[in-house]
């Protein structure tokens, strides 16, 4: 084990499988002597060469039809779209080329591809500050992780190269420099963590925090604060999987506690809560003791100063808040 | 004297026998001719055999015909190898039956059913055939630019010399990703033919409404690849273009644009009434039809005799009402089966949580195993 990066597990995880398979290409904008607009593939340009870290020019929805492309052609393509924003470029290609091939043509090819892609926000304005992992999620075909620890971003990211189907691997941009122990490994299978699978990562009583990327780590933070000061015992799971996601133990944990609040930073009309919601309250009704609660992003564009964009950005907070309003 | 009597009959059994002719261009042969006819005749037959199960209801949803185009598809995927890359788009009932899909697994796919090249999953505009490296009618227009490039990128990489052969319309040179595409083959110097067959209209667009310039092939040159017009209407001219593109590609000296210009004699589908284009625009192009035009070259060459002729379409006819039937008589895929294909590794996450319980290794083994042991 050692302490990490997120941004360095990440690059990591990209490392030891560029080096375990041939197959592996990286591409993307300024990925290679900028180091990605976040400096995850920095130095990998110089260790494999041109010919597998891949300058784009900037053309999101070329770079992931491409990469496609190179996938039926038998290589492994991980292309990096520089932030989530810049993805809605590409929804075509992700939508009607990636998600499409397996089912349309019969099951005769897959397409293992992996975007990977950036949500978050800090002063960048209403076009750079979204979130749209909803809507990835809402398609069939696609696989949609997004990872909130180093460990989960290098064991999710191993799984991701290796699935024959396209994986959207969503980062966080305020994750990359957080810290954790991860894996010293060189990718050997027992490192990945399967595509599918939440994680309890701190067992409580009382009510189930769901968060995933940067809002697991509020939900952690309100579940501190409501042992501290209310003595409310919250079970947090770290979802990392959007599509599919791991009702089973979603399930298990709101049969226990009875109660739920799902932490997201997507919009609250139409986000990917809103869908979450509506399952669990299929599956548990019987089992909750209040309704479901949600913290969101407000329905309003990001903005970009300073106080107007704390007024919108979820908070734990707003977590702790939504847990007293249930007791 | 001792040595005309000699010569005479020798040539005279070259022509009975039809094994060479001296007149045939571009190093072909009657055989070679032959099948190109018979192509050409195959994908008319089976496009007005779909047309006529269209209005018999049989066939849904869209359908786009080729007929008109045909020398273009025919005359590309001769002069390619049988296993370059194809990449077509929506019209794509040509791609197929020119690079040998089984007309009847294309009917059939036509038709919904599941003796269907994919199954009944993708209809008249996603034909496809993987292990006859035909990838698909792609119905994004021009979706399969950027996919046929990197599929030209990974031929480049694994050192294989196949390349790609990438079909789209005039239309599509609108569309930024026409752009992204030749821009990306070219920086990278890819193993692809990019095949525009300009027919003059974007569905229902004119060219002059669409485009600035009315030759496509002027988009292609900003991108310094070698553009060249052909005459789409002949199928040996299409032929010795895309030859001489391919031998371009596999000598790794980067794309090449190849603008075919053609002309489809039946509407954009089969809805289309045809309100945009003058009736006599169209009767001037159906003199230069493809089909009759080779024949014709044929039996001047001395490939074939005009009874030759009638038989390889009364033939073509009989495989197509054959073609019909197996499509009428193949079973509908099963309801129950809807949801199979959507992925190549369907996760189900009650079994994760098993695995989770007995160590990532399990994943190793097959789903399908793993499933059964796991519930």
């Amino acid at each position: 084990m050692a302490v990490v990066s997120y941004r360095d597990a990440v690059r990591g995880a990209l490392r030891d499988e560029m080096l375990r398979d041939q197959r592996v290409i990286l591409m993307g904008e300024s990925i290679t002597g900028y180091g990605g607009s976040y400096a995850v593939t920095k130095g990998l340009i110089d260790e494999f060469g041109p010919k597998r870290v891949m300058e784009t020019p900037i053309a999101e929805a070329g770079i992931v039809g491409f990469a496609v492309g190179a996938a039926m052609g038998g290589l492994l393509p991980v292309a990096e779209l520089m932030t989530v924003n810049f993805a809605l470029l590409a929804l075509d290609q992700i939508v009607n080329s990636a998600a499409k091939f397996h089912y349309m043509f019969g099951g005769q090819w897959s397409v293992p591809l992996v975007v990977r892609t950036v949500s978050g926000f800090g002063q960048l304005g209403p076009t750079h500050s979204q979130t749209f992992e909803g809507w990835f999620a809402s398609v069939p075909g696609l696989k949609v992780v997004m990872p909130a620890t180093p460990a989960d971003a290098r064991g999710l990211l191993l799984a991701s190269i290796r699935d024959p189907d396209p994986v959207i691997f969503i980062e966080h941009s305020l994750l990359y420099s957080t810290k954790g122990e991860v894996a010293a490994g060189n990718g050997e299978a027992t490192e990945e963590i399967p595509i599918g699978s939440a994680k309890v990562v701190r067992p409580g009583s009382d009510v189930t925090l769901v968060g995933y990327s940067r809002m697991l780590l509020q939900a952690l933070r309100a579940a501190e604060v409501l042992e501290r000061d209310d003595g409310v015992s919250c079970e947090v799971i770290d979802l990392r999987t959007l599509r599919p996601v791991d009702y089973p133990t979603l399930v298990d944990s709101v049969r226990r506690t009875h109660q739920l609040v799902l932490c997201g930073e997507d919009w609250r009309t139409g986000g990917f809560g809103s869908d979450l919601l509506s399952e669990m309250q299929d599956r548990c009704f019987d089992d909750l003791d209040g309704p479901i609660q949600r913290v969101a992003m407000r329905d309003i564009p990001m903005a970009y100063s300073r106080l107007l964009e704390k007024a919108l950005i979820p908070t734990s907070d707003q977590i702790v808040e939504a847990v007293r309003r249930l007791n | 004297m001792a040595t005309a009597p000699k010569n005479r009959p020798a040539r005279a059994k070259r022509v009975r026998t039809r094994i060479t002719d001296p007149d045939l261009p571009l190093g072909l042969t009657p055989a070679q001719c032959r099948h190109m006819y018979r192509q050409m005749v195959l994908i008319r037959r089976f496009e007005e055999h779909a047309a006529e199960a269209y209005a018999q209801a049989k066939v849904g949803g869209f359908l786009h015909l080729y007929i008109g185009e045909e020398a273009v598809a025919v005359g590309a995927l001769n002069a390619g190898r049988d296993d370059d890359h194809l990449l077509g788009h929506y019209r794509d009932h040509g791609y197929a039956l020119a690079r040998g899909c089984d007309p009847k697994a294309c009917m059939a796919e036509l038709f919904g059913r599941e003796d269907g090249l994919c199954h009944g999953r993708g209809g008249s505009m996603h034909l496809a055939e993987a292990s006859r490296n035909f990838w698909g009618g792609y119905a994004i227009v021009g979706s399969h630019i950027p996919i046929g490039a990197g599929m030209a990128y990974a031929m480049q990489y694994q050192q294989r010399d196949q390349i790609v052969l990438d079909f789209f319309g005039d239309g599509a040179t609108g569309n930024g990703i026409f752009h992204e595409g030749l821009n990306m083959a070219a920086l990278w110097n890819l193993p692809i033919i990019f095949i525009c067959e300009n027919n003059l209209y974007g569905m229902g667009a004119t060219l002059a409404e669409e485009s600035p310039v009315s030759e496509m092939k002027i988009k292609a040159e900003g991108y310094t690849m070698p553009a060249v017009q052909c005459d789409g209407m002949d199928v040996l001219a299409v032929y010795e273009t895309i030859q001489r593109a391919a031998e371009h590609c596999r000598s790794g000296k980067g794309p090449f644009f190849v603008e075919a210009l053609t002309y489809r004699f039946r509407g954009h589908s089969m809805a289309d009434p045809e309100l945009y284009r003058d009736k006599a625009e169209v009767q001037r192009w159906r003199t230069q039809d493809p089909i009759p035009r080779f024949g014709d070259f044929c039996v001047e060459h001395r490939v074939c005799s005009p009874k030759e002729l009638a038989q390889i379409n009364e033939e073509v006819e009989q495989q197509m009402l054959e073609a019909v039937a197996f499509a009428d008589q193949s079973p509908w895929p099963d309801p129950s089966e809807v949801d199979r294909w959507i992925y190549a590794k369907p996760i189900d996450p009650e079994v994760n949580a098993l695995l989770e319980q007995d160590g990532a290794s399990a994943l190793l083994a097959p789903e399908p195993e793993v499933k059964e042991a796991g519930v």
